[in-house]
């Protein structure tokens, strides 16, 4: 039986996964990341379909451990967002210019982000990558944890990160509870080529069953993401095409003129999943296994790159006093810096889901008069922006453009 | 024999309960960061080291006097360090000793005072004596001794409290009777050292101070932080030349 060592274990080689790895290995830190997929199945075109939202902060931390630059060619950058109520002439904008003129944020197809991360991992000698690892056991004691993969290796560590997703099977094999509270919606999400340019402007329009976001990529291209009650959404995916894109065509409008459908249709059902803590004795959950939220507002791997930046933090600033990376100390730093930020982002990615996927007449007004306020008072509007973008609260220093 | 018998009988009692960052010790974890921070900025500047990189300390000879469990000895030696760590408490020594094995970490642990070291010529180019001095019966005899053992060109590294009304009422009244992070009857102000006491006793034996800081606690972000007065506890640092 084979013993190695590392001095924190990656459960999960997603694109969470691989960005800590990144992250940690950029400083030094020994990593082993543990990913049960073949990696050339995890690259190959057809995963995954759907695109992923970077905002500013996120994007400075993916350029500060060295990922964003194999990724830069492949993203395109948001402008301005337009956010409106099908139907109502209200709408708020939020334009780069207000701020600082540079993108608010940038769409990027998840394949060129994991390829990306991928290269750049592989490249950090203190990062051992090992695919088709499957975990047989999982042991803790009082300085370690030991990870006991199928062939017979010991690998210990001193924390566990677990960034398996919002099903993590190791979240439930060391008995962390999480609750899960379904939406009831399934989100649709597929390619659309089109005639006329985007500029890049990314529209989020709210419908009375479910929003729709149109977001700007590479080429005269955009991404669909169509939430809709499931049955309805079951129907829509069953169309023909040419019946699929009158449907789209309904909701958006002509202003991209034709539009044709590249590659295939996705859907996801979706559903909030919240873990109870973010860490229990020598293991820390990262990203979507703390909690995993609706993509109304595209934040949900900005929040777990938020976590990926102050693990990382956490864990190279008590390496570098020589300090034990896993103890309490470390995993209360990280539970303590993470809660806050998690909570506000589910509050508000549910709360307007909520708010918006209602028919009340009432609130229809409530909605219109919110979207005003917002678009007449223009600090409020870039305090709101700020946050879409990453930028507010208590910041990772890799997030505001400094070094690890 | 500098060390007082009551405070090692003392120190054994707690021995076991070193290493929980929770428990008894949990003011000593807190401390940590901060005074490892301190040290590794000077030990970077004085041996001319990068405090970016993981093992700043590598290939440097440290010696750490009143190891207690190894809170201080650990870190020094993931640093890459290599460390001596010393303690008459063989209760503390043999806690110290298990936990670094557990964590996998060579550090050469011995139930033993500076002076058994120093008779024996040993020297080092980085010793740390953190709160130790105060609990010995002869101040000057264990600052002789800590000179003997730091090497031409090294770096000696010590805290303490001061003596001062402010150390009576925050370091004694405060941390053992009423916030209780620490067993009451642990410190005896009269023993504690004024910072320009310990500079002189320094001088006199071959040891130029360099560097003096405070350690203040801030409450508002419930941490320990470096202070410029030194009025209770306080950290100093001088080269032997």
């Amino acid at each position: 039986m084979r013993s190695t060592s590392a001095d924190v274990i990656v459960l999960g080689g997603g694109l969470t996964g691989l960005s800590l790895a990144a992250a940690l290995g950029s400083a030094g830190v020994e990593v082993a990341v543990l990913e049960q997929e073949d990696w050339q199945e995890l690259l190959s075109a057809p995963y995954d379909g759907r695109v992923t939202a970077i905002a500013r902060g996120p994007q400075l931390f993916l350029d500060a451990i060295g990922a964003w630059r194999d990724m830069a060619g492949a993203a395109e950058p948001i402008r301005d967002i337009v956010v409106h109520e099908a139907g109502s002439p209200v709408r708020v904008c939020y334009e780069g210019r207000e701020i600082d003129g540079k993108p608010l944020g940038w769409i990027v197809e998840n394949r060129a982000i994991r390829r990306a991360l991928f290269e750049r991992v592989t490249r950090l000698p203190t990062v051992r990558l090992q695919s088709r690892a499957q975990v047989l056991a999982i042991e803790r004691e009082a300085t370690a944890a030991t990870v006991t993969l199928a062939g017979g290796e010991r690998l210990r560590g001193a924390l566990l990160a677990v960034c398996e997703g919002r099903l993590s099977a190791t979240r439930e094999r060391l008995g962390i509870p999480a609750r899960r509270f379904p939406y009831r919606q399934t989100a649709i999400v597929c390619t659309l080529a089109h005639e006329k340019p985007h500029r890049g402007l990314a529209i989020e329009r709210f419908f009375p069953d479910g929003p729709f976001a149109l977001l700007p990529m590479q080429g005269h291209r955009s991404s669909i993401v169509w939430a809709l009650e499931q049955q309805r959404a079951e129907a829509v995916c069953l169309l023909e095409d040419a019946a699929f894109l009158a449907e789209v065509a309904e909701r958006f409008g002509d202003h991209l003129g034709e539009i044709a459908l590249e590659g295939p249709r996705w859907h996801y059902p979706l559903v909030l999943v919240m873990a109870e803590r973010y860490t229990d004795h020598r293991v820390v959950l990262v990203g979507d296994t703390a909690r995993g939220i609706h993509p109304i507002a595209g934040q949900g791997w900005n929040l777990a790159l938020r976590d990926v930046a102050a693990l990382a933090e956490t864990l190279v600033d008590r390496l570098r006093l020589g300090l034990d990376p896993g103890d309490p100390l470390a995993l209360a730093t990280y539970e303590s810096w993470r809660r806050f930020d998690s909570l506000v982002l589910v509050a508000v990615t549910d709360g307007i889901n909520r708010l918006f996927a209602n028919e009340q007449w009432w609130l229809g007004l409530v909605r219109n008069f919110g979207l005003l306020v917002v678009e007449q008072l223009p600090p409020l509007k870039r305090l709101f922006m700020r946050h879409a973008m990453g930028l507010l609260g208590e910041l990772p220093r890799t997030m505001r453009g400094e070094p690890l | 024999m500098t060390a007082d018998r009551e405070e090692i009988a003392r120190f054994e009692a707690l021995a076991e309960e070193w290493w929980d960052p929770m428990g008894p010790m949990r003011p000593l974890h807190a401390l940590n960061p901060v005074r490892l921070a301190w040290i590794r900025a000077l030990a970077c500047r004085h041996f001319g080291r990068d405090e970016r990189q993981l093992r700043p300390l590598g290939g440097l000879a440290a010696l750490d006097v009143g190891c207690g469990g190894g809170l201080l000895a650990e870190p020094l030696a993931r640093l890459g360090a290599l460390v001596v760590a010393i303690d008459p408490a063989a209760a503390s020594i043999e806690v110290a000793r298990r936990h670094a094995a557990e964590v996998g970490l060579a550090i050469d642990y011995r139930v033993a005072t500076a002076a058994d070291l120093a008779d024996r010529g040993e020297t080092f180019d980085l010793v740390c004596a953190l709160e130790v001095i105060e609990h010995v019966d002869e101040p000057e005899a264990l600052v002789a001794d800590l000179a003997r053992l730091t090497r031409r060109g090294g770096l000696l590294l010590l805290s303490t409290l001061n003596r001062t009304l402010a150390s009576l009422l925050g370091g004694i009244l405060a941390a053992e009777w009423l916030l209780g992070w620490l067993p009451p009857g642990t410190h005896d102000w009269r023993r504690f050292l004024r910072p320009s006491e310990l500079a002189r006793m320094l001088r006199t034996h071959g040891l130029q101070p360099v560097a003096l800081t405070g350690v203040g606690w801030d409450a508002a972000h419930d941490r320990f932080v470096l202070v410029r007065q030194p009025s209770i506890n306080y950290m100093l640092a001088a080269v032997r030349s």
